[in-house]
């Protein structure tokens, strides 16, 4: 028996942890730090239709526990990601999550359509909830109706089950969750990076050249375990938590609170080994626990009657 | 091969105003074999500062096994290292990116090292191995004033040594440039690291000569998988290259500065 085995739409997963879409390129570069097949998937980094180079440097600035980001979706674009990156990564045996985000509806769509057919893409992850690019991105995740409009076009041409990432940037998240699974959608992933900003004491100017960026980290945990344990509660569609995770404790606080995988975002970019280090003490702390199967783990913190509180705004 | 490794500090100790002189122990010493390549630091086991730093290696001695980065208290980061004791120890990966191409200085000839401030450091490993190999080694280094000036008479092991300072408390008062041009210093390969003003004006100024210049860039993960430290290729909208992994070290006009 794999105590760490999880089945999701699409995804027969030998362990439930991948690295986060963003945090990981495409692989090439922690492909020099360990084998990749040991992930349980690999969410690749987002994808349009043309190449992007993003945003004016600096992209990066840190804050206590956590870190902003203004990239802005670079990346080479789908031609190149489906004649180069994912071919490379057919050598590891690891099912890939294509992240796909778009500047108009019909752009999701043709990406949408070309890359869940790469024979290695188990399951696309609709970027509706990047915070740094001006056109797409969040301008699709804070509308329901937006949201659930374009979940069903993508669903419509995609080859392989569609999970959509979620922005925490929203008044009520469990709104848009609910849209999303009455268009369709497979899965959630949650949560996508908080805007937030920090400024230069010395000079009085942001210290992005974007201005704001995206807040990620072990500073935004709370908040993605409180969404994720309210979101859980009101869909039937499983989810795949993010944020801040660092640790195998993480792991299973996320599961926890309702998620039946999780990824690694900026633990990356701090430790490149945290991957198969927080694989390596999953059963561990499963021993600890007396726990036997992780997938038994999701939603216990609200499954047990006694436990289960109410959230409130 | 990166590594990553709990390094043993062996010796800290303040060399300039704010500038500390760091002497780590370690295995992933042997790793280190190109002057301009960087190691990330893990200042502090918890979340904050999150980040690593990079810094760049000054000195790599194989025998000893130790290397010496030299670094300016900045921020939080940086005066937390500025903290640690010998027999503490400190969270290196590395050695990352890739440094000053030796194979540009022909033996017999001239090489011109020009430093501005905290970029300085990484030309003293350059002065050492170009001067193994015979070439004949000129340097220029660029300070504020004079409290700010270290590695003089360790620079000047190697070569002809000029300091300018901003304020003129220290060798000539100016910039490095001015200092190239009063005494007409000419060169077979030029390297050079510090603040991007002065890259700028050395790539403008030796435009088509042999000219490798050191940039700093924010970095996130520091092997290129972020994209937070991308700079512009020339003639392009979407060519791009990463300081972290394709430099720190570029060639004159091989990206935008």
């Amino acid at each position: 028996m794999n105590r760490l085995a999880v089945e999701l739409p699409g995804l027969s997963l030998k362990n439930p942890i991948m690295p986060a879409s963003g945090c990981f390129g495409f692989g090439r570069e922690y492909a020099r730090f360990y084998d990749l097949s040991v992930l349980g998937a690999i969410m690749i980094k987002a994808t349009t239709k043309e190449p992007r180079f993003g945003n004016p440097t600096p992209r990066v600035a840190e804050t206590p526990g956590g870190m902003l980001n203004a990239i802005g979706l670079q990346n080479p674009g789908l031609d190149k990601v489906l004649t180069e990156e994912l071919p490379w990564l057919e050598q590891f045996d690891v099912p890939i999550i294509a992240n796909i985000a778009g500047s108009t509806m019909e752009e999701y769509v043709e990406v949408a359509a070309a890359i869940s057919k790469a024979p290695n893409v188990h399951a696309l992850e609709l970027n509706i909830s990047c915070p740094n690019v001006k056109k797409g991105g969040i301008t699709f995740g804070t509308v329901p109706e937006v949201a659930a409009e374009l979940t069903r076009l993508v669903k419509e041409v995609s080859a392989v089950p569609v999970y959509v990432k979620l922005s925490p940037n929203v008044t009520d998240i469990v709104a848009m969750a609910k849209a999303i699974e009455q268009a369709g959608a497979d899965g959630l992933t949650m949560i996508n990076t908080l805007v937030g900003m920090r400024i230069d004491v010395k000079t009085g100017r942001p210290i992005l050249a974007n201005g704001t960026g995206g807040l990620s980290g072990p500073a935004v945990k709370p908040i993605a375990i409180r969404m994720i344990y309210e979101v859980s509660q009101a869909v039937s569609i499983p989810i795949i938590g993010m944020g801040g995770v660092q640790t195998a404790e993480d792991v299973l606080e996320f599961f926890y609170a309702g998620a039946s995988a999780v990824a690694v975002g900026t633990a990356n970019f701090v430790d490149p080994f945290v991957c198969p280090t927080i694989i390596n003490e999953l059963p561990a702390l499963l021993d600890e626990l007396g726990i036997d199967r992780i997938s038994e783990c999701t939603g216990r913190s609200w499954k047990t009657g006694a436990h289960a509180v109410h959230c409130r705004p | 091969m990166i590594g990553r490794e709990q390094m043993t500090v062996a010796s800290q100790r303040l060399i300039a105003e704010r500038t500390y002189e760091l002497t780590l122990a370690g295995r992933l010493v042997q790793e280190m074999k190109q002057p301009g390549q960087f190691v990330h630091v893990k200042v502090a086991a918890s979340a904050d500062p999150l980040l690593r730093r990079p810094l760049s290696l000054c000195q790599i001695d194989h025998k000893q096994g130790q290397c010496t980065i030299i670094y300016r208290q900045e921020g939080k980061g940086t005066a937390l290292l500025a903290q640690k004791q010998p027999g503490d120890t400190v969270d290196v990966l590395g050695p990352l990116g890739n440094g000053f191409p030796l194979e540009a200085a022909p033996a017999g000839g001239r090489a011109l090292l020009v430093g501005g401030g905290i970029g300085v450091p990484p030309l003293y490993e350059l002065a050492k191995q170009l001067a193994n190999r015979g070439v004949n080694v000129v340097s220029v280094l660029g300070f504020q004033t004079k409290a700010a000036v270290f590695y003089e008479e360790k620079f000047a092991a190697f070569g002809e040594t000029y300091i300018a300072t901003d304020d003129g408390s220290h060798g000539a008062a100016g910039r490095v440039t001015d200092v190239i041009e009063a005494r007409a210093l000419e060169f077979d390969v030029l390297y050079a690291c510090g603040p991007k003003p002065m890259l700028k004006a050395l790539d403008e100024r030796f435009r088509g000569r042999p000219v490798y210049l050191s940039l700093e860039e924010r970095m996130g993960c520091g092997v290129g998988a972020c994209f937070a430290c991308v700079c512009h290729v020339p003639g392009s909208e979407t060519a791009y290259k990463k300081v972290c992994s394709d430099g720190p070290v570029f060639r004159a006009g091989e990206v935008v500065l």
